[in-house]
């Protein structure tokens, strides 16, 4: 289906990435926000808040993360696209209920513009310290999709791709910006609404009668149905059978969480969205996303000027991680660099999947302030002794 | 009869239960001990939703986690099983998403007024249009009997071994201080009473909230050697006063003393999406676009 054009702000407009994520939601037609204010992210909410009322959403200022995060399932089953923002602390704080939104697979977003963590840490300045909480922060076994963009054009895009995986494969979905790329401002193309692609919610044409909330389709993901529709429906956080009833015991779990991971994990060959810099002849590559893949571009070509055949690779689905690329490129390529905003998070992946093969190397940094290219070029060259 | 003799139950012929249109009876036997007062309180509110005009497919039930908690999972309409605490804001994202529904969040003390504490007086400040039937059993029984923001003083819990000498919350002062438009007490021998006043906030529009006093003879009463359920029903028999308006500063519950029971507030004020809808009128004029319910 078609956006619908009331949300959708066509033109050329010069815009910070958190305003970009903003209108990004209202053409993927988000139409509800439950969200309390952090920074770097609260400027996606204020935008939100300013333009619900002119196209008949409903934005709503939480007393705190947990219950912005309930809401936001509650309304995913009262029929609305919804979505919440947040930062590192608040983003701790959703955890349990993006475990609830997995476990009841309701469609939504949350968007983490991400900060200097632990704790309070650098509220105004950048991080990336957040990409394994995104991926395990829940307790339990689950799978969810996260994407990082790395320009507010691309704020704008993966959002809208965010809630159409998140419709699709029926899961929250994480977007994981950072302070960077949400404050910082540039052009930002929106296109027709005819031109954006929305996946639409998965609704059952089976009677109440034949319907079950949790049977799986072909695909492995079940059809959805909205509160007031007349299936009485039961939902649950509890480990449930395809009726939606709690079971205790192994099998329903053995059945209910296997299939919870595996509609993921089968499915991540379609999952798969990377960009690709100078990588034909590369015998090193950059493993970089986010705002960290920015800075790496003018070590990418000081390394190229001086002969060196580097190439970049930017997963924009961080969530499933690229397994297959990675070890396909790990007995192609000599080494891996890995330049994200933490003490290694993703480079553990990139090593897991490089087995050996390639050697992979990591350029940590903590926060608060980007890489200086001048390490990730050494890097390069430590990579190649 | 003495109050700990039980009776024989009458022999009748195979009969269709009452409230099989209300219950999803694919799932009973529930998981309540014999003398909880949860099935009673259910009940009551099965009876209210017998009256009430709203079509059923349009009543949602949001629960949290607790022995009330798993009411969700025994009520034949749309019904969700939320996280501990977060039924409230659970319900009100349903709520906002579809404003035709009427929503009714069914849980204990320990979820609404414990863990979910601020959600409540949040949402009854706003005046979020649902009903809330607060189960208080005065523990948190479905972990073993632990003390609870209602445990009275000097009761014994197993986490107040020597007595609570905490100070417990008043819950129907509590939601009438932070802006509900109905409040109203009754503990599970109220049957009758307690059907009519949900059946009422039900046909109110905004915060309603509804305190259940309800027997937990398994815990809390036989830590406190309080007898079974019946003496329990015994014990509020002889000590609730009804008082309806009462002063909601004067609701405190000691520790078996009388317990006031009845409709406190009953007012009205615009609720959230009410005061959202006209304010934005006020403002935006002919260009604000009134939310319409489910979109996707």
């Amino acid at each position: 289906m078609k956006a619908d054009p009331k949300g959708v702000l066509t033109g050329e407009h010069y815009l910070d990435g958190d305003h970009a994520c903003s209108e990004g939601a209202l053409a993927a037609g988000c139409r509800f926000l439950a969200g309390y204010p952090i920074t770097p992210s609260t400027e996606v909410a204020e935008r939100v808040a300013e333009r619900f009322p002119y196209v008949g959403g409903i934005f709503i200022q939480m007393e705190d993360e947990m219950a912005s995060m309930a809401a936001v399932i509650g309304a995913a089953w009262g029929g609305v696209k919804s979505m919440t923002v947040t930062s590192g602390p608040g983003f701790s704080l959703m955890m349990e209920n993006i475990g609830l939104a997995a476990m009841m697979e309701a469609p939504c977003v949350v968007i983490n513009v991400q900060r200097g963590g632990p704790s309070t840490g650098l509220p105004t300045l950048p991080g990336q310290a957040d990409m394994m909480q995104a991926r395990w922060g829940s307790h339990g076994d689950y799978e969810i999709i996260a994407l990082s963009p790395n320009s507010p054009q691309e704020c704008f895009e993966v959002v809208i791709k965010a809630f159409n995986l998140s419709e699709k494969y029926r899961v929250p979905v994480l977007v994981m910006a950072d302070e960077c790329v949400g404050h910082m401002t540039e052009k930002v193309v929106i296109p027709k609404a005819e031109e954006i692609e929305l996946y639409p919610r998965r609704y059952t044409k089976l009677p109440p009668s034949e319907y079950l909330p949790f049977k799986p389709g072909p695909d492995m993901i079940p059809e959805m149905v909205k509160a007031g529709d007349g299936y009485k429906i039961h939902i649950t956080g509890l480990t449930h059978d395809q009726k939606g009833y709690p079971v205790m015991n192994w099998e329903t779990q053995e059945k209910l969480v296997r299939r919870l991971v595996d509609k993921i994990r089968l499915h991540a060959d379609e999952l798969v969205d990377i960009e690709e810099i100078e990588m034909k002849d590369a015998e090193v590559v950059i493993f970089s996303y986010g705002i960290s893949s920015r800075v790496s571009i003018p070590a990418l070509q000081k390394a190229r000027k001086e002969g060196i055949k580097v190439g970049l690779l930017r997963p924009i689905i961080v969530w499933p991680f690229p397994e297959k690329k990675i070890r396909e490129l790990a007995s192609k390529v000599k080494a891996l660099v890995v330049v994200e905003m933490n003490y290694g998070q993703m480079f553990y992946e990139v090593e897991r999947c490089a087995g050996g093969k390639a050697k992979t190397l990591l350029v940590p940094h903590g926060g608060g302030w980007v890489h200086d290219p001048e390490d990730i070029l050494k890097a390069i060259k430590e990579a190649l002794k | 009869m003495k109050a700990t003799e039980i009776m024989e139950p009458p022999v009748t012929e195979e009969m269709d239960h009452p409230m099989e249109n209300i219950l999803r009876m694919d799932r009973i036997p529930h998981i309540w001990c014999s003398t909880c007062g949860i099935g009673t309180a259910l009940t009551s509110f099965a009876e209210a939703l017998k009256k009430i005009t709203t079509p059923l497919e349009k009543v949602c039930v949001v629960s949290g986690i607790g022995c009330s908690g798993r009411s969700a999972g025994y009520i034949k309409l749309d019904s969700f099983h939320s996280t501990h605490g977060r039924a409230i804001p659970f319900a009100t994202g349903l709520k906002l998403a579809n404003p035709e529904l009427k929503v009714v969040v069914i849980s204990g003390d320990g979820d609404i007024v414990g863990i979910g504490g601020n959600h409540l007086i949040h949402a009854a400040r706003r005046n979020m249009d649902i009903l809330v039937l607060c189960i208080n059993n005065f523990v948190y029984a479905m972990t073993g009997g632990q003390v609870a923001a209602t445990t009275p003083l000097t009761a014994n819990t197993s986490t107040s071994p020597y007595g609570n000498f905490e100070q417990p919350f008043s819950l129907p002062h509590l939601a009438a201080s932070c802006g509900a438009v109905y409040v109203a007490r009754w503990t599970c021998l109220h049957v009758r009473r307690l059907a009519r006043s949900i059946e009422e906030a039900m046909n109110k529009k905004g915060f309603s909230f509804i305190e259940i006093i309800a027997p937990c003879s398994t815990i809390y009463a036989r830590r406190n050697r309080l007898g079974t359920g019946l003496d329990l029903m015994k014990f509020y028999h002889d000590n609730s006063v009804i008082k309806h308006g009462a002063d909601t500063r004067e609701l405190d519950i000691e520790f078996q003393k009388k317990i006031i029971v009845g409709k406190f507030i009953d007012r009205e004020r615009p609720t959230f999406l009410d005061a959202y809808n006209d304010w934005m009128k006020q403002k935006l004029k002919d260009k604000f676009v009134p939310h319409g319910g489910p979109q996707c």
